[in-house]
């Protein structure tokens, strides 16, 4: 293209950081580039993104919109350290406005960092050193039970070893599901009901079905690990504790949907994860689990590249996703046409998330007989909720499908003074303590007319102060708005004001006929999930809550 | 000899609009099945970009309203064009624009509004708005933001749909997006050609020549008094249609007619804004 650049010129040290991190030329660089000039410098400067143009034949004016985009990058020069603080749903309850008083660095204020169990949150960023979290780890909390499925190798096994990976039962789900073939796998998989936990619940056999029966080529393969709904933590859990079953999981979707190159898009703020899976691929590709012939399969061919986020929430959804990993703006996409007809570079594509993609290797090692036997006869297998909030044991839990929200809540401690538990996440709904004996089933979650969502469960004791909690999922909400469709960019920004007037006491009773007819307007008339369900906690919280406001 | 593509013959399909049997090429979108719907962000020269939301229709068996814009018609498929949640979608859709924006100048929106009874100011005094100072950078043209809506068009007929300069590009996230250069340069900064393609397909009067800027400003432009004639640019052997808008024997603005198969409503900054030699008596 014949492209019109700027005359700004990058200093030396972003220009190397820049150059050694671009492994190509194409669009698809930009966010890895972008990365490249913050990390170095701390922010991105005109002479670094110029230099990124120049690079990549992008016009400057559409990589500006592409780096404004995410909140991540800062277009303005900062200090060199700053520290970003949670100040979302689970660590408001837990002092996160404390811990941004006692910053003495330059304070980002953060949506949810994704470490809920260790509220209030932060995490230190320093250009050209590196990221890291200001609070103690924490052990799993049902650390060694034998009962766990999903996470027995969670805090057992060291990441970082893939032959004690492989002791502990690592890659014979892909030796199974190479003697299955390709079709095998999908009809385990689909036998076994297995269905998406990242929030949608669609099932995934029919999805691989769907994907792998495209006659065009290549396929690709989309491990979605952008986990950013406020309250939601376990697939870094599963990411950090155990990531060659990430990277081995991916190679056995990539096997039966027929993609020879997968990416693994991984929310930015995940430093610890991001460092972990980056040491699972090369030591898989090493020993021969990533590239050509794998596991001596001839002609099997698969690759994972990584691909670290921004800060955007909307990079979750299965299309912004796409236009994010493209070097395009994390707008979602109109469906149709769906990913598994034209998903990344208009290619079918396979979207899953961690979690999905970990129980598949159980389907493939014990058989999606014994797999169905846990669970309920709709809702197999078992599922990781994410509890936090005011509870004496936050932490990622593994229960079977059918365990009631009072055993879950039992498990983390109790809750003695329970005002309510927020289901789902702050697209989710609220439940009444009268309402804990639900079942934690998709199917029983949908008939009380609600859902599990990503299996966030953040509880609220009395000492919450409820308006501002749902003042905080408004905020959320406008701040994470792509702002490509009226009804969400116009929408989240008159919910949050009508919510305002009505929690400070300054409106009068047309506020709430408001925010019923703007949530309306967004679940009917949103481009995406977001918009469409930018609404359902606030709603809850009115209609079934009774929060007076 | 001019060879004019016809294209493959497309087979005919039948479906239903407001209780009515309709038969269309296969292909057609709901909206060019029904053209009364209708829209701000469809330009008939461009790709549907989905963002405006105000032509919604209902569809049978979907879960969420369908934009009536970019979705193909499917065999047998059941559309409902003006149903109570329709209405709702596009009251709140015209009411949440109308607050925040400046559409004083868009065409048709006040007759849309009546239609729905959309009243934005019940969103109250203090709603957060767009209003910002407008952008005189340039003796061409003039960009009032306040009166975006942020439809993409200029954005795409700036970029790879049409002109292929990509001066502009959509910044920013949210409420705060916002159709900007890069670094937010003026416009004589920046790749800009001065095409005028943007202005074209702008929607709203957000981005209008400088002249109809200033005269709007002095309170003498006058669409009543305006004709429009449409000729041949004479700068060079293309053959551009150029229509003159014409008010007290002065060329106003300059459009191209969208149907025209040279340029599709294209134009270069000569045939755009080279007429003043014109007016020089």
């Amino acid at each position: 293209m014949d492209l019109r650049f700027l005359a700004a010129a990058p200093s030396t040290v972003e220009q190397a950081a820049i150059d050694a991190a671009l492994t190509g030329d194409g669009r698809d660089q930009l966010l890895p580039a972008l990365h490249a000039a913050n990390d170095a410098v701390g922010w991105i400067s005109e002479g670094a993104l110029n230099h990124i143009c120049r690079r990549l034949d992008v016009p400057p004016a559409e990589a500006y919109g592409v780096a404004t985009f995410y909140s991540l990058f800062s277009m303005e020069e900062r200090p060199r350290k700053v520290v970003h603080v949670c100040v979302d749903l689970a660590c408001k309850v837990n002092g996160a406005e404390a811990l941004v008083d006692a910053q003495s660095e330059f304070v980002v204020r953060s949506p949810c960092l994704g470490v809920c169990e260790r509220a209030p949150a932060a995490l230190a960023v320093e250009a050209g050193v590196g990221s890291e979290y200001l609070m103690p780890e924490i052990p799993l909390p049902q650390r060694g039970d034998p009962g766990l499925r999903l996470l027995r190798r969670v805090g057992v096994v060291d990441p970082r070893s893939l032959d004690d990976y492989r002791a502990a039962g690592g890659y014979s789900a892909l030796r199974n599901a190479l003697a299955l073939g390709p079709q095998g796998v999908i009809r385990e998989v689909t036998d076994a009901k297995l269905m998406g936990r990242g929030g949608a619940a669609f099932p995934t056999g029919r999805k691989w079905a769907a994907t792998a029966g495209q006659p065009e080529r290549p396929h690709y393969l989309v491990c979605n690990a952008d986990e950013s709904e406020p309250g939601t933590f376990k697939d870094r859990v599963l990411m950090e504790g155990d990531p060659f079953a990430v990277v081995e999981s991916m190679t056995v979707a990539a096997y039966a949907t027929g993609c020879t190159r997968g990416y693994l898009y991984i929310r930015g703020e995940y430093p610890k994860a991001f460092s972990l899976l980056s040491n699972a691929i090369e030591v898989a590709r090493e020993r021969g689990f990533l590239g050509r012939d794998i596991m001596g399969q001839a002609g099997f061919e698969f690759d994972i590249e990584i691909r670290r986020g921004a800060g955007a929430y909307i990079c979750g959804e299965e299309t912004a996703i796409f236009n994010s990993i493209e070097g395009f703006r994390g707008e979602p996409r109109s469906k149709p046409p769906f990913p598994v007809e034209k998903g990344l570079f208009g290619w079918p594509t396979v979207v899953n998330n961690v979690e999905t993609l970990a129980n598949v290797l159980l389907i493939l090692t014990e058989g999606c007989q014994a797999f169905q036997r846990i669970g309920t006869s709709q809702s197999t297998g078992s599922k990781l909720f994410c509890v936090s909030g005011t509870i004496g044991h936050p932490g990622v839990y593994e229960v079977p499908f059918g365990a009631t929200l009072r055993e879950l809540l039992d498990l983390a401690g109790g809750v003695p003074d329970l005002r309510a538990v927020l289901l789902g996440g702050a697209a989710g709904g609220f439940l009444r303590p009268d309402e804990i004996d639900l079942p934690l089933t998709m199917e029983d979650a949908r008939s009380a007319g609600t859902t599990l969502g990503s299996g966030v469960v953040l509880v609220l004791d009395g000492t919450v102060d409820v308006g501002g909690f749902l003042l905080r999922i408004a905020e959320f909400f406008r701040d994470e708005s792509c702002g490509q469709c009226v009804p969400c960019r116009i929408g989240t920004v008159r919910q949050e004001e009508a919510l305002h007037r009505i929690v400070r006491r300054t409106g009068d009773s047309q506020d709430l006929v408001l925010l019923r007819d703007i949530g309306r307007v967004m679940r009917d008339s949103s481009i995406c999930g977001l918009g469409q369900t930018a609404w359902n906690a606030i709603e809850s919280a009115i209609d079934r809550l009774g929060v007076r406001l | 000899m001019t060879i004019v593509d016809i294209g493959l013959p497309r087979r005919l399909i039948e479906f239903t609009v407001d209780g009515e049997q309709i038969t269309v090429p296969e292909g057609a979108t709901i909206l060019s099945a029904c053209k009364d719907i209708p829209t701000l962000c469809y330009g008939d020269t461009l790709e549907p970009a989905n963002a405006c939301r105000v032509c919604m229709v209902e569809v049978e068996g979907s879960r969420t309203l369908v934009p009536s814009c970019s979705r193909k018609v499917e065999p047998g498929m059941v559309v409902r064009t003006d149903t109570e949640r329709t209405r709702h979608s596009r009251r709140m859709v015209l009411e949440l624009l109308g607050s925040a924006t400046d559409l004083s100048t868009t065409p048709r929106v006040s007759e849309w509004m009546a239609e729905v009874g959309a009243d934005p100011s019940r969103f109250g005094p203090d709603a957060a708005t767009v209003s910002q100072p407008a952008l005189v950078d340039n003796p061409l043209y003039v960009r009032d933001y306040s009166k975006c809506i942020l439809c993409y068009k200029c954005v795409d007929a700036c970029g790879d749909q049409w002109q292929n300069s990509f001066a502009i590009a959509v910044a920013g996230r949210g409420f705060d997006a916002h159709i900007s250069t890069e670094f937010s340069a003026p416009l004589p900064d920046s790749a800009c050609v001065y095409c005028g393609n943007c202005i074209e397909v702008c929607p709203t009067g957000a981005l209008s020549f400088r002249r109809e800027f200033d005269k709007r400003a002095d309170g003498t432009w006058d669409e009543s008094a305006q004709t429009a004639t449409t000729t041949v640019c004479t700068f060079c052997g293309v053959g551009c249609n150029l229509t003159l808008h014409v008010q007290d024997n002065e060329i106003v603005k300059v459009t191209s007619p969208h149907d025209s198969t040279v340029t599709h409503g294209n134009l270069c900054i000569k045939g755009r804004f080279g007429w003043q030699h014109v007016q020089n008596t």
